[in-house]
């Protein structure tokens, strides 16, 4: 897999105050799109479980998925799972066509955690952050950029961020973290 | 903001993730080359431009991606409904029964 980490060094961004920043470590990520008749041979090559609900998710402990639109999924694996994966998903091609494709150094991924995490987000997304489950997710928009949005729990959540426009998308927390804290 | 209902999310989002798609229900000629200028010049450029109910598509470009159609009123900016691009063209006037 590819990663590129310059200018993206993963570790804490906003180690104190009321909510927390992290860049996280690298991880394999997939874009999956496939019709609806081939999820079960799809699900059983990558180990879980499709959901078939925009916004749900589902895990195995190693790698997990969440659905972002009807025939469309994001699959995030260990970095060492990267080639299993790949190659159970080749095995099936003939009979389940898919589209698997690499997407690992496309993105990065900040954890927000902390007291007040659900209000920072508000600084920049209009979808209401209380509709989102924990253990959910959905795709939305933050200051004008497309992030997938990940609920862990009521108060952390991790944001994948297209890396080209991760600064600015960074930078517009960090504010919102320093005016949290100054409160 | 405008709340719109996506129907392949099936649930009511902020217009911000969303980008207008222009007017619904305009089929491209099958046979582009057996058209005549007039035809082809309408089907490209000449919309309705209503004043009032209008059917028009929608993407859902944060979220799931898909195009969808809705009819708005242009007055009153209101979305009478929405519906999956592959759904019948909903009658106007059960929609204005609907709405009452
Ligand atoms: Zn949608």
């Amino acid at each position: 897999m590819t990663v590129l980490t310059h200018a993206f060094t993963p570790g804490p961004i906003v180690a104190s105050g009321p909510v927390k920043l992290t860049l996280m470590a690298p991880v394999a990520r997939f874009s999956l799109r496939l019709r609806a008749a081939n999820i079960p041979a799809v699900s059983m090559a990558i180990g879980v479980e499709l959901p078939i609900t925009v916004g749900e998710r589902a895990s195995n402990g190693t790698t997990e998925a969440i659905c972002l639109g009807p025939d469309e999924w994001m699959v995030i694996a260990k970095s060492d799972n990267t080639d299993t994966l790949v190659s159970a998903c080749a095995d099936i091609y003939a009979s389940a066509t898919h589209s698997l494709t690499e997407v690992s150094a496309r993105e990065i991924t900040v954890r927000i955690e902390g007291d007040r995490a659900a209000e920072l987000l508000t600084i920049g997304c209009p979808r209401d952050i209380d509709s989102i489950p924990v253990g959910g997710g959905c795709r939305t928009v933050v200051d004008g950029v497309t992030v997938v949005l990940w609920r862990d729990e009521e108060q952390s959540f991790r944001m994948d961020i297209w890396r080209s426009f991760a600064l600015h998308v960074i930078d517009l927390l960090c504010r919102g973290c320093k005016e949290l804290a100054a409160e | 903001m405008l709340l719109i209902h996506c129907p392949y999310c099936n649930q009511t989002l902020p217009e911000a993730e969303f980008t207008y798609a222009g007017e619904a229900h305009i089929a491209r000629p099958a046979d582009p080359s057996s058209v005549s200028d007039e035809e082809w010049r309408d089907f490209l450029f000449i919309r309705t431009n209503v004043k009032g109910p209008h059917y028009e598509r929608w993407r859902h470009f944060h979220g799931c991606g898909r195009y969808f159609n809705a009819v708005r009123d242009t007055v009153s900016d209101r979305f009478l409904i929405t519906y999956k691009t592959d759904d019948p063209r909903p009658e106007l006037s059960d929609l204005l029964e609907k709405s009452k």
